[in-house]
C-alpha cells in the first residue's frame, strides 16, 4: 500500500513539473503512431524513413501524406480550437460547466450549418458563415432567456443545456424534412466526424482558426482580470463589456468553425481545459495548455474510433461523447456536493 | 507596524513619482444614481478634498457604496456628472482613469490557487502595453506595494491558504501596486476581526500621510471612522446630511439623525476624536 503511494505520487510529480513537455512527447507519440501504422503500411523504420524522405512509392505516400496526415492535421487543430473556446467559455462563466458544448453553441453551429446546405447546398464557405451565425444566434437565445437581473453562470448554464435540446431536436426534424441526399451528407456529420477530411477541407478552416486563437491569446490578460469579478476587473481599467462581448464572440466563432468542418463534437471544449488546469496545478486555466490537450484529446478519440473496432470506423463524435459522458457525471456530482 | 511605516518613508524618498502627483481632483456634480428603476439618491453632489483621507457613513442602504461605485466611474449617473480632474470620468478611456483612480471594491473574487505575488503584479494591467514585456518599474511597484502592506513573506504562499486579514492586505496591495493617486475602498474592513480592522486601517492611514494618497472609504463602524477621518461624510436615504472633520460635524443630534440612534459622545481618550457610545435599551 504504501510502496503503491510513494509510486502515484511521484507520477503526479513528474506529470505537474513537466506538463507541456509530458503532453508534447504523447502527442507525437501518436502523430506517429497515427501516421504509419496500420495494414500494408511502413512495416519497418525503412520503410517510414521512406516516407518522411518521399522515397516511398506513390500510393503509400498518398495514403500517409494526403489521407491520413490531413486527418491528423484536422484533429489537432479543431481540437486546439475546442480546447480554447471552452477554456474562454469556463472563464467567462467562471464555472467548469460553461462550455460551448454543454450550452449548445455548437448544437446551434450545426443548424447554421443545415440550414446553410438546405437553402444553398454544400457551398464551403456557406457552411463556415452558417455555423458562426448559427453559434452567435443560439448563444444570444441562452443569454436573452438566462437574464435574470444579471447572469448567473449556473443559470447560463442550465438554459444553455435546455436550448441545446431544443435545438437538437430541431436539427433532428431539419435532416427528416430536407431531400435524401441533403439528408444524408447531414446525417453523417451530426455526430461529429473527422472521416474523409482533405487538405482542401481542413486549410481554409485552420487558417481561420489560427486567427481566433491569436485573438483569445490578445484578449489573455484581459480574460483573467475579468475572472476575479466584474468590479475588480473594471477597477484596473477594464471595459468590461465590450471585452465580454469579444471574448464570447471568439468563443462561439472557434466551436463554430470546428463545427462547420466536423459536425458537434462533443465534450473536448469542457474537458480539455480542465484537463489542462489539473496537470499544470495552475490557478487559472492556460490558453495554451487547453489548445494543447484539446488537440491530444482529440487525435486520441479519434486514434480509437479508427482502430478501436476491428474492420469498422466510429465517428469521432461517438468516442468523445461515451468517454466525456463520464466525465460530464463526476462534475455534476462535485458540483452538486458543493 | 513601525517597521512598515519607516519602510514606506524609505520608498516615498526614493520613488519621485509620488512627489511629483499632478493636481486631483475627485466630484459628482448634482447625480442621480440607482440601478434599473429603482433610484437611490437624487441631485447628490460631492466634493472629494485631495489629500485628504475621506469616509463615507450611513445606515444601511443609505447609497454610501453606490456613491462610491459612482466615483469610482462603476455606475454611470442616470443624470449629472462625475467629474475626475474637471472632466466626464466617462468621457475618459477607462484604462487612463485606472491610473489615476483605484478600488479596492468588495466583491472580489481570487482565481483558484493564485500566488500573492502573481495577483498583486495584475495590479499593473493599466500600465502596461500590449505586446509589453514586465518592465523593471512594475517590479518594483508590486515590490513596495508588497512591502507597504507587509505581506512581502507571503509572497510565493497561495492566496486561499491566507487568513482573512492577510487576504484584505493583498487586495489592498494589488490596488497599490496600481499607483494611483486615488484610492476607493469599499467597506475594506468587515468581515476582519478588531485587530486586523485597526491594522489595516493604521495601514490607510499611513498611505494617506506618507505617501500622499488621497483616500475614500465607505465604513461601517462609526468610531473608526471618526478617528481616522480627515473628512467625514454622513449620508442618509441617499442625501449627505453633513461633512467636514469628525470633531466639528459628529453631534447626538446627528447620530440620532442619520441612523436613529441615541448615543453619548465622548472624547476618544487615544486620539482626541469624538467617540460614540449607543445608549440602546437601559438593562
Amino acid at each position: 500500500m504504501k510502496i503503491y503511494r510513494t509510486y502515484t505520487l511521484t507520477i503526479t510529480n513528474v506529470i505537474s513539473h513537466y506538463p507541456k513537455q509530458i503532453i508534447c512527447s504523447f502527442t507525437l507519440a501518436l502523430i506517429i503512431a497515427t501516421l504509419f501504422f496500420g495494414q500494408h503500411i511502413a512495416e519497418n523504420t525503412q520503410d517510414i524513413w521512406q516516407l518522411i524522405t518521399g522515397q516511398a512509392d506513390p500510393y503509400q505516400s498518398i495514403v500517409v501524406w494526403q489521407w491520413r496526415a490531413s486527418r491528423l492535421f484536422a484533429a489537432l487543430v479543431i481540437g486546439a480550437a475546442l480546447g480554447i473556446s471552452g477554456a474562454v467559455f469556463q472563464s467567462l462563466v467562471r464555472n467548469p460547466l460553461g462550455s460551448p458544448d454543454i450550452t449548445g453553441f455548437n448544437v446551434g453551429a450545426f443548424t447554421g450549418v443545415l440550414l446553410s446546405i438546405a437553402l444553398f447546398g454544400n457551398l464551403y464557405w456557406f457552411s463556415v458563415l452558417g455555423a458562426i451565425l448559427g453559434g452567435l444566434f443560439s448563444a444570444l437565445l441562452v443569454y436573452i432567456f438566462a437574464y435574470r437581473d444579471g447572469h448567473s453562470g449556473f443559470r447560463l448554464i442550465i438554459v444553455g443545456i435546455a436550448i441545446s435540446a431544443t435545438l437538437s431536436a430541431f436539427n433532428q426534424w431539419l435532416i427528416l424534412s430536407v431531400s435524401l441526399e441533403t439528408a444524408m451528407t447531414a446525417a453523417l456529420w451530426s455526430a461529429g466526424t473527422l472521416n474523409g477530411m482533405t487538405w482542401a477541407r481542413i486549410l481554409p478552416a485552420a487558417v481561420l482558426i489560427t486567427v481566433f486563437i491569436l485573438c483569445a491569446f490578445l484578449l489573455n490578460t484581459r480574460m483573467k482580470l475579468l475572472e476575479m469579478g466584474d468590479d475588480t476587473a473594471a477597477a484596473l481599467g477594464v471595459s468590461v463589456n465590450k471585452t465580454r462581448l469579444a471574448l464570447m464572440f471568439v468563443g462561439v466563432a472557434l466551436t463554430a468553425v470546428a463545427t462547420a468542418i466536423t459536425g458537434p463534437i462533443a465534450f473536448i471544449a469542457l474537458a480539455a481545459p480542465q484537463i489542462a488546469k489539473r496537470l499544470e496545478n495552475s490557478a487559472s486555466t492556460s490558453l495554451g495548455s487547453s489548445a494543447l490537450v484539446g488537440g491530444l484529446l482529440l487525435l486520441s478519440a479519434d486514434f480509437i474510433a479508427q482502430h478501436g473496432w476491428e474492420g469498422s470506423t466510429l465517428p469521432v463524435g461517438l468516442i468523445t461523447v461515451s468517454l466525456g459522458g463520464i466525465y460530464l457525471v463526476f462534475l455534476i456530482i462535485r458540483e452538486g456536493r458543493k | 507596524m513601525t517597521a512598515t511605516v519607516t519602510e514606506i518613508q524609505q520608498n516615498k524618498s526614493n520613488d519621485t513619482d509620488y512627489q511629483a502627483l499632478p493636481e486631483l481632483s475627485l466630484s459628482t456634480q448634482s447625480v442621480t444614481l440607482g440601478y434599473d428603476q429603482t433610484i437611490i439618491a437624487n441631485n447628490l453632489s460631492v466634493d472629494i478634498p485631495e489629500g485628504k483621507f475621506s469616509i463615507i457613513v450611513g445606515p444601511n442602504g443609505c447609497g454610501k457604496s453606490t456613491l462610491l461605485r459612482a466615483l469610482s466611474r462603476l455606475l454611470p449617473p442616470t443624470s449629472g456628472q462625475v467629474r475626475l480632474n474637471g472632466q466626464d470620468i466617462h468621457s475618459l478611456p477607462t484604462r487612463e482613469v485606472a491610473k489615476i483612480l483605484g478600488l479596492l471594491p468588495q466583491s472580489a473574487i481570487a482565481p483558484d490557487g493564485i500566488k500573492v505575488v502573481d495577483l498583486v503584479a495584475r495590479g499593473r494591467f493599466p500600465h502596461q502595453k500590449w505586446f509589453q514585456p514586465w518592465r523593471e518599474q512594475d517590479q518594483i511597484a508590486v515590490e513596495s506595494a508588497m512591502k507597504a502592506t507587509g505581506i512581502m513573506e507571503f509572497a510565493q504562499h497561495h492566496v486561499d491558504q491566507l487568513s482573512g486579514g492577510q487576504k484584505q492586505r493583498v487586495w489592498v496591495a494589488m490596488a497599490l501596486a496600481q499607483e494611483t493617486p486615488l484610492l476607493l475602498l469599499d467597506e475594506p474592513t468587515t468581515y476582519l476581526d478588531i485587530a486586523h480592522q485597526i491594522e489595516l486601517m493604521d495601514l490607510f492611514q499611513d498611505l494617506n500621510r506618507l505617501q500622499g494618497h488621497t483616500m475614500v472609504a465607505v465604513l461601517h463602524d462609526l468610531n473608526h471612522a471618526c478617528r481616522y477621518a480627515d473628512n467625514l461624510i454622513a449620508m442618509k436615504a441617499g442625501k449627505i446630511i453633513a461633512s467636514g472633520a469628525p470633531k466639528d460635524i459628529v453631534t447626538e443630534a446627528l447620530i440620532e439623525d442619520v441612523f436613529g440612534l441615541p448615543c453619548m459622545i465622548l472624547e476618544d481618550p487615544v486620539s482626541g476624536t469624538p467617540l460614540i457610545i449607543p445608549k440602546g435599551r437601559q438593562v
